[in-house]
């Protein structure tokens, strides 16, 4: 058995700093890692290797400093990854991005073998779209399921997996070949080991441009030739911040304002019937 | 691209019941098409009892229908891709518009990635340029940024935040064309649905008054104290994800970024920090009211009122003068 966890490079949100003026992320301003969702994707890759004994290759696009996101996927217990990263695929839109994922996991399945199962995280925190898995799964023609929270159960040829959808849960059968997206909510990432960490600092990313992909296949497929959607202009929306009122002391003087308030603007009575 | 004509809402419904987000989408869907000139269309795939009035009196020109009885019982993204597709393909929309919900969101990369065409994520706003073209507004970064966004493809697909924009007001005298499309099985193989987990019946984003509690809270006893301050309001029990995970709560009360995001009356956060996480899920509310002892958490920047003081003792002077009045 085969599983791809796709993986992506992302600005640590938390510390990275914004320019108001431009409206662009300062790259430079903060570290990165990788992306939050993906670590439940590649421990839960890896929870079915232990079970079953499945091989694990991480898949990520970026800048080829990105490879560092492969190390870590393989210090994190993976035991391959392909960086794709080239000219060709700079400026890619969702569309553009999963066509090069589709067409990378492909590639791995002539490299490697077949694929079972692809796992990615439910969404990335800089691009925070959440639309590239089942992007991934329609242009591999393979079904999805999306915002996985848990597994009930695994073998070599189907999951069960629980997902939650508008105030229900369910118990979902996926039969290979199909990807899934996960939710924080499925799995506690283990730390690296120190003997994956010692593999993953010796290993050699293969790097991938279109050309690995194999003959016939359209660059304008990639990167801003392939994306049909642009960003046409950017606008700094007005700060959130209100004007609040605040007590440290006398608190039976901030009730009586507040309450006020609640009645004035009717929320108390609305909600007495 | 001059074939394609008209602003298609792909409504969700599930055992028979519309998606409220489905009527928010026609609200939206009825501005861009009088910029357009164009028509309003539905596509619906659902039982055959589905009643469709609900679409005609919020101004669905046209209704694109698949019935089934059984098969869109449960939510299936694969079925649905699929007869949703030959609706769209036959009918050659200029726009379409799905609810960002957590089934929207799922099926509408696919349907994108079947006709190539873009596809934009978690929309708070929409427009119509000079040309025609759709100007799609989604928060980025944080929301530290409002990104316009056009696509160069037909049809122009977005999916619209839940809650962001009222629902169109039902009127009454209106008509619709219903027409009815056969029913596909999937081309890309099934997704079984083994069973369905019966659920609190609990819906935190309709709550006009939700009382959310954070890790200032100590044990899962003390969410009786919540309980009652939101009982007192007239509202529901929301959580940080700290308390969730914890097990303090389900998850249906978790309000964030990865949780729900509500827009109630009124907020109260007890003992929440207000991590960016969080306030991406509440600080759209009218008010908002913060109790924390730290006076240097962030929740008192986005709050209207402020009472730096330990929940324990604030919530139940609270709860007396809510009572007292």
């Amino acid at each position: 058995m085969r599983i791809v966890v796709m993986v992506k490079q992302v600005p640590d949100m938390e510390r990275v700093k914004f320019d108001q003026e431009k409206g662009t992320i300062d790259r430079k301003s903060a570290g990165t890692e990788m992306n939050p969702f993906d670590l439940n994707a590649l421990e839960a890759a890896v929870q079915v290797k232990e079970e079953l004994g499945a091989e694990v290759v991480a898949i990520s696009m970026g800048p080829p400093n990105a490879e560092e996101v492969i190390k870590e996927s393989i210090a994190r217990g993976a035991d391959h990854g392909v960086l794709l990263s080239d000219r060709r695929f700079g400026g890619s839109d969702v569309k553009a991005t999963s066509n090069a994922l589709a067409y990378g996991i492909k590639t791995i399945e002539r490299e490697y073998g077949k694929v079972d199962l692809v796992i990615c995280g439910m969404q990335t925190v800089d691009g925070d779209t959440g639309q590239v898995g089942p992007e991934v799964a329609e242009f591999l023609n393979i079904p999805h399921i999306a915002y996985v929270e848990g597994v009930e159960r695994v073998d070599e040829e189907s999951i069960d997996v629980v997902c939650d959808i508008w105030e229900g849960v369910y118990v979902k059968k996926l039969k290979y070949p199909g990807l899934l997206t996960v939710t924080k909510s499925l799995n506690n990432p283990r730390l690296p080991s120190f003997k994956n960490k010692m593999a993953a600092k010796k290993y050699q990313v293969p790097v991938w441009n279109p050309d690995n992909f194999g003959e016939g296949i359209s660059e304008d497929l990639f990167g801003s030739k392939g994306s049909p959607t642009r960003v046409r202009r950017v606008v700094v929306p007005k700060s959130h911040v209100r004007a609040g009122k605040v007590w440290r002391e006398d608190f039976d003087t901030a009730f009586d304002e507040i309450i006020k308030r609640l009645g004035d603007e009717r929320v108390l009575e609305v909600n007495n019937g | 691209m001059a074939d394609y004509k008209g602003v298609m809402v792909c409504t969700e419904q599930k055992h028979g019941k519309f998606h409220r987000v489905s009527f928010e989408l026609l609200a939206q869907a009825q501005i861009l098409a009088k910029k357009l000139g164009e028509p309003v269309y539905c596509s619906v795939l659902g039982p055959s009892n589905l009643d469709l009035s609900q679409l005609t009196s919020r101004g669905a020109d046209e209704i694109f229908m698949v019935s089934d009885d059984n098969a869109f019982e449960y939510p299936d993204v694969m079925l649905t891709t699929d007869n949703l597709a030959q609706i769209i393909e036959k009918v050659k929309p200029s726009v379409c518009l799905f609810g960002a919900t957590s089934f929207g969101r799922s099926l509408a990369p696919r349907i994108a990635a079947r006709f190539g065409c873009g596809l934009t994520a978690d929309c708070t706003g929409l427009d119509i340029d000079e040309s025609g073209n759709l100007i799609q507004i989604r928060p980025a970064f944080s929301e530290n940024i409002l990104a316009h966004i056009l696509s160069s493809a037909r049809p122009q697909m977005a999916t619209i935040r839940y809650k962001e924009f009222d629902e169109q007001t039902p009127v009454e005298g209106l008509k619709s064309n219903v027409k009815h499309f056969d029913f596909k099985d999937s081309s890309v193989g099934l997704i079984e649905t083994l069973r369905e987990i019966k659920q609190e019946d609990f819906n935190i984003t309709d709550a006009s008054v939700v009382v959310s509690a954070g890790k200032g809270l100590k044990t899962p006893e003390d969410i009786k104290l919540i309980e009652t301050l939101a009982k007192a309001l007239g509202g529901v029990v929301g959580g940080s994800r700290p308390l969730i995970d914890e097990g303090f709560l389900t998850k249906p009360h978790q309000v964030g970024y990865s949780g729900n995001r509500v827009k109630p009356k009124l907020y109260v956060a007890c003992g929440i920090s207000g991590a960016p996480q969080h306030q991406a899920g509440m600080k759209e509310a009218d008010i908002i009211l913060a109790i924390n002892t730290d006076p240097s958490a962030p929740i008192f920047n986005i709050a209207d009122y402020g009472i730096v003081g330990d929940l324990y003792q604030v919530i139940p002077s609270l709860i007396e003068a809510i009572e007292k009045r």
